[in-house]
């Protein structure tokens, strides 16, 4: 039973990042309509900033949060400024290209400043405390209490706020939201920024409890497009709710079934629903 | 919906020219005048790579689908040779069309199933399923002895009076299959299936509009790019003489990519170039080696912003504009 217990727990942990990772993946596309592949690596990126600031820096746990999350959100809009705007009426595929070669790019340099090494983290809470009777590192509760806060202020944010009813308007109509005098340059500015801080959250939540590495993020990208694609491209409880389930499915999968091949899980889920769906299991809707 | 650059190519009519036959030439000659086995293999290498580069024009550049299982199909034709060859003592010659056969069945079958999805899902899709074929290379050990690879794999017998032991003559058999290659693709172009898919890549509506069997056309440039994938990785295998998973690893597809990329998408020469430059500059210059994929990121992202046609495009925007002023 506390075997059990653990695995959910874990699940959950995991799954809080794999669903920040997925939302900001989701609401690129959603809005812009670039599978963009390196999201990982800004989720990689938020990690490795926040390791430097807090291990060679010696910030505190949080500054460094903060700081990660506002240099990512800065780069993504600079990233969305420089590289996808100018290919937004080219053809599809040169935007894929060019998300690759980002991909390839940001986990280079990382590699070049960092090297290829794995690097641990100190956190603050590293100390074990008694969760619902579980004994557990304060740290991961900490962390599922940081990403919901997060996503919650995302979903109020998209819901309650003029800046988040028009990423919502872009995404459904891009010509209707530019009728009603929607600047969706802008949008699409906001989008990536906010998108690349989600990932970074993410990273500096997880960075203590895995181990940081310039390919932490590859397989990450991989997972949340398999999540994006079953909760349908866009749509963002489907992001949330699928970060969770994927996650959870691979804790007890890895555990009760087979822990060889836990990772490759989701890409058989994701050929399978491609192989009976070929357009995703919904239609994308933010 | 055109996929590609306006410049990308379409078929001229009238002959080949004297261009190809002066780079068969050279590419005769070169060898020759390298200074040490060290450059030959990597010359070997090249044309290795070249191949595969082909094939993934085929299903990129002609058909306009951004397949990125490539280098799955690269591993699958590797292993199936060096399997043979160390487990069943199949020679090289055997296993070779062994395996480009192993990778053509399996690029109709995946072909089949992946080319249902569109656009982005086909992406995301084939990328799943390039890292599938990564994993179970790498985790099925009792086949493929996981993360140690095969060792000791022999290379092609002698044929006739003619043996391939020296590096010399390893990197004419390559050159030798770059050329069939070449051939293959300029004739594939040429033919009924070749203009289909340019039609299906400039606007697969239209064309399935018009009565062309979209799938079917797509289907057979899968093949076609996996059965070259099978070709290089077989090569690769047997010229190497050893063989990990990450011969595999998606890092594969995206250098074919940025070699196709670099030297034109879409058109006959351009990836041959690109796979030249890019795979010559990487290995010759200390500097790239440490930074690669630093650059190659970087390049991959400029050239799509402002070449997207790459040299090759380059090359004939200038040649048109030259003769433009000239009318």
């Amino acid at each position: 039973m506390e075997l059990l217990a653990q695995q959910v727990l874990n699940g959950l942990v995991t799954g809080s990042v794999y669903s920040l990772v997925a939302l900001g993946l989701t609401l690129i596309y959603g809005t812009m309509h670039v599978p963009n592949f390196a999201h990982g690596q800004l989720f990689m990126f938020g990690a490795y900033l926040s390791y430097a600031l807090v291990m060679r820096s010696g910030l505190h746990y949080w500054a460094a949060m903060a700081i990660a999350v506002v240099t990512l959100a800065v780069a993504g809009a600079v990233l969305e400024r420089v590289v996808f705007r100018p290919l937004r009426n080219a053809p599809h595929l040169n935007s894929m290209i060019a998300a690759l070669g980002v991909m390839l790019f940001l986990e280079a340099v990382a590699q070049n400043i960092w090297g290829p090494e794995f690097r641990y983290m100190e956190t603050p809470y590293g100390n074990v405390i008694s969760f619902f009777g579980l004994p557990v590192a304060a740290h991961r509760v900490i962390l599922l209490a940081a990403a919901a806060a997060s996503m919650i202020t995302l979903l109020l944010f998209l819901t309650r706020t003029t800046a988040g009813a028009a990423i919502r308007a872009t995404a459904q109509d891009p010509e209707g939201a530019l009728l009603v005098g929607i600047d969706t340059s802008r949008v699409a500015m906001i989008t990536f920024a906010i998108s690349a801080a989600m990932a970074a959250v993410a990273g500096v939540l997880i960075a203590p409890i895995s181990l940081v590495y310039p390919a932490m993020g590859a397989l990450v990208t991989l997972k949340a497009f398999v999540i994006v694609v079953l909760g349908g491209m866009g749509s963002v409880t489907g992001a949330l709710i699928g970060g969770y389930l994927l996650a959870l499915a691979e804790s007890l999968g890895g555990t009760y079934v087979s822990a060889t091949y836990q990772d490759l899980v989701a890409f058989v889920v994701l050929s399978l629903v491609f192989t009976f769906r070929p357009a995703g299991l919904f239609k994308a809707s933010v | 919906m055109a996929l590609l650059h306006p410049t990308a190519h379409t078929p001229r009519s009238g002959g080949p020219g004297l261009v190809p036959w002066a780079v068969l030439v050279a590419a005769l000659i070169l060898p020759l005048g390298l200074p040490n086995d060290y450059y030959l293999e990597i010359l070997t290498q090249a044309y290795v790579f070249a191949i595969s580069a082909c094939g993934l024009n085929v299903i990129l550049g002609l058909a306009g689908q951004l397949s990125l299982a490539h280098s799955g199909f690269f591993g699958i034709g590797a292993y199936a040779v060096a399997l043979l060859a160390t487990k069943a003592g199949v020679s090289f010659w055997l296993g070779l069309p062994a395996g480009i056969a192993l990778c053509a069945l399996s690029g109709y079958v995946i072909g089949s199933i992946c080319l249902r999805s569109k656009g982005h899902y086909f992406a995301i899709f084939t990328m799943a399923v390039g890292i599938i074929i990564h994993l179970v290379i790498q985790k099925w050990e009792s086949l493929t002895h996981g993360h140690i690879g095969v060792i000791g794999i022999p290379g092609p017998d002698p044929v006739g009076p003619i043996s391939f032991d020296s590096t010399i003559a390893r990197s004419y058999l390559a050159l030798f299959f770059l050329a069939l290659t070449a051939v293959a693709i300029t004739r594939l172009v040429r033919s009924p299936v070749g203009r289909t898919l340019m039609a299906v890549r400039e606007n697969d509506m239209l064309a399935e509009a018009v009565g062309v069997d979209v799938m079917a056309a797509k289907r057979t440039a899968f093949t076609i790019s996996a059965a070259l994938a099978g070709l290089a990785g077989g090569l690769f295998a047997g010229f190497i003489g050893f063989l990990g998973p990450e011969s595999a690893n998606v890092e594969m597809t995206f250098n074919m990519l940025l070699y196709v990329m670099v030297g034109g998408i879409g058109s006959l020469s351009g990836p041959i170039a690109g796979t030249f430059i890019v795979y010559g500059l990487s290995q010759v210059l200390a500097v790239v080696q440490q930074c690669q994929m630093v650059i190659f990121g970087l390049a991959l992202v400029v050239l799509i912003r402002f070449m997207p046609a790459g040299l090759a495009g380059a090359l004939r925007s200038l040649v048109r504009s030259r003769v433009a002023r000239a009318q």
